[in-house]
């Protein structure tokens, strides 16, 4: 398996991180390299092996569908890159 | 400088339990030490003024009898933490002016228990590096120096100022988190003591998350026992994480000092690497004697699948990461930078808030999660992880603990690794196994190599069996009788 710089570029769509196509070969390069070395796995005897999704030996626990807290939207927008009132302002999605 | 600054925790706990000094007088001297310390760029954020007003708080709660187990000592607390009011950013540009409005379970913790934040501490971007020059803030100065030299080292990433800080004696301990090896490589690079407890030990809510399945936080220290205090006041069950373990936290210092007398060390076979330096092969060596001493049986023991760690590591860790990443939008909070339209504007918030290693490990995220790669790759990786953890419950049969070395090196310069993403990664070989079965590791430092740069021995125990690792760690703390610090320069 290699990563082409198509690959690359359509990555970086999945990703949403702007990659310049003049980064695209060196990007294919390091990615290649790391995906050749992680290769070596298929070495590996996995045949009626339960993946494992989790490292806690416990079923998730439930909570109880109850509003815990909430109501304050200056706490909510403190950190808004841009806001009007208690909205966050966003690029326009719907033409 | 003022001594109160060589203390140990315990010591310093001793000292303002029997009023020897005030957390006042304490903290200052720590708040003066950070200062003349900026040249290590350990912090990131330096809050003296919290920092004298929680002591001042501290004097006062000890003078009505009501200090807490931690009250009055000053400890640095790793960028990764969310505390409320106070910028916290992971080592990203992309939340690099976030003020987290909430605290994060841990440090809420230690503030319950009467700790002073001294500030915050530098480290990898989003916890992603083994060198700690995958800061946004720079990397951060090792303040060992070879015998001699005065080339500037890495102290191990990611949390790297968080060794730097506890080994050049800026704060009496510090929080730290390790998914792959963050807490024990950089304790083996600066002499310091690290754990990574049992998954699930430490509460991750507030934590800024890297891989969630991986994730847990742990403390830096001195000594053994000063890392068992601060674990015992950092862990316990927080129902706002869902994985976080519903079980008592026992008195972890309790087990400092007791006899590993019949105790079953397994020494696994794979951890013999090729090119892994003599020293370090011989420094292990000595780890079994002192054991042995100690009246411990060593076992060899087979850990067969270790070599497919990292390579496993390297999918299910950026899977997630490009998962938990996604958050990262510039529409909520973070940084935003406006483009033509929506997509547009995430790509480019995202293209200039990350730094090159979190973009490739994003990618390869998105690669293996990507259709027709997804069994191929991430469900091969948590195939392979069920067989390294199978391995690890196979040798606990036979054995009480594990006795390796933390890092198939010691520090070496800062940009000596930088442009070799797998070279970089081999540093977390002995620890990242670890962290895909979940279980608890210990970094103890053990001896100094040729160059007079500190090397540590790692202990790996049962799941929720981090009591037994601080009995073996201080029977090899007193055994190796590490003394040695780095000469000051800074």
């Amino acid at each position: 398996m290699t990563i082409d710089v198509a690959t690359v570029r359509k990555v970086a769509r999945l990703a949403r991180i702007a990659q310049p196509e003049e980064t695209l070969e060196k990007l294919a390069g390091e990615l290649n390299g790391i995906m050749s070395w992680i290769e070596q796995l298929n070495e590996v005897d996995t045949d009626g092996v339960e993946p494992m999704t989790s490292a806690v030996h416990m079923p998730a626990p439930m909570r109880d569908d109850v509003v815990t807290e909430g109501g304050d939207p200056e706490v909510v927008l403190s950190n808004a890159p841009k806001r009007a009132g208690n909205f966050f302002v966003v690029p326009k999605v719907v033409e | 400088m003022s001594d109160l600054t060589k203390l140990t925790l315990k010591t310093a706990l001793d000292g303002l339990a029997s009023k020897s000094f005030s957390s006042v007088e304490l903290t200052k001297a720590h708040v003066e030490a950070v200062e003349s310390a900026r040249v290590l760029n350990a912090f990131v954020l330096e809050t003296p003024e919290q920092a004298i007003d929680m002591a001042k708080a501290s004097d006062a709660r000890r003078a009505s009898g009501s200090a807490g187990p931690l009250d009055g000592a000053p400890l640095g607390i790793k960028d990764l933490f969310c505390t409320k009011g106070i910028r916290s950013t992971a080592g990203s540009k992309i939340i690099g002016k976030f003020i987290p409005t909430y605290e994060s379970t841990i440090t809420a913790n230690l503030w319950r228990d009467g700790a002073v934040m001294l500030g915050k501490l530098n480290m990898d971007e989003f916890a992603m590096g083994s060198s700690n020059e995958t800061s946004a803030w720079g990397p951060v100065v090792n303040p060992w120096r070879t015998r001699g030299g005065n080339a500037k080292l890495t102290p191990g990433g990611s949390s790297g100022g968080s060794a730097s800080a506890v080994a050049a004696e800026l704060c009496l301990g510090a929080t730290a988190t390790d998914t792959g090896g963050s807490i024990r490589q950089p304790a083996s690079f600066t002499g310091t003591v690290g754990i990574k407890p049992t998954y699930g030990r430490c509460s991750r809510w507030g934590v800024v998350a890297f891989a969630s399945s991986l994730d847990q936080a742990g403390p830096m220290a001195r000594t053994v026992e000063d890392a068992a205090i601060l674990l015992t006041s950092m862990a316990g069950h927080d129902p706002k994480d869902s994985t976080s373990l519903a079980v008592e936290t026992p008195d972890f210092a309790s087990f400092v000092g007791k006899s590993v007398k019949g105790l079953r060390i397994g020494v696994p076979k794979e951890y013999r690497v090729d090119n892994m330096p003599a020293e370090i092969d011989a420094l292990w060596e000595q780890g079994i004697a002192w054991l042995k001493d100690a009246g411990c049986e060593i076992v060899e023991v087979s850990l067969p699948h270790t070599k497919y760690a990292l390579p496993a590591y390297y999918i299910v860790a950026p899977a997630e990461a490009s998962s938990n990443l996604a958050r990262y939008d510039g529409m909520r909070y973070g940084l935003r930078v406006e483009g033509a339209n929506l997509t547009d504007t995430y790509e480019k918030s995202r293209a200039e808030g990350f730094g090159a290693e979190v973009k490739r490990r994003i990618m390869i995220g998105a690669y293996v999660l990507s259709a027709g790669y997804y069994d191929a790759y991430y469900v091969k990786a948590l195939k392979v992880r069920r067989r390294i953890a199978d391995d690890f419950d196979q040798a606990f049969e036979k054995v009480d603990a594990l006795l390796t070395p933390t890092a198939p090196s010691a520090a070496f310069s800062l940009g000596d690794r930088s442009d070799d993403p797998v070279a970089m990664y081999l540093n977390d070989i002995f620890t990242v196994t670890v962290n895909l079965a979940g279980l608890p590791g210990m970094s103890v430092p053990a001896g100094l190599d040729a160059t007079g740069l500190p090397l540590g021995l790692q202990l790996i125990g049962r799941a929720l069996d981090e009591g037994t690792l601080f009995s073996l760690g201080g029977a090899l703390e007193k055994a190796a009788d590490f003394r040695a610090k780095p000469q000051k320069w800074w």
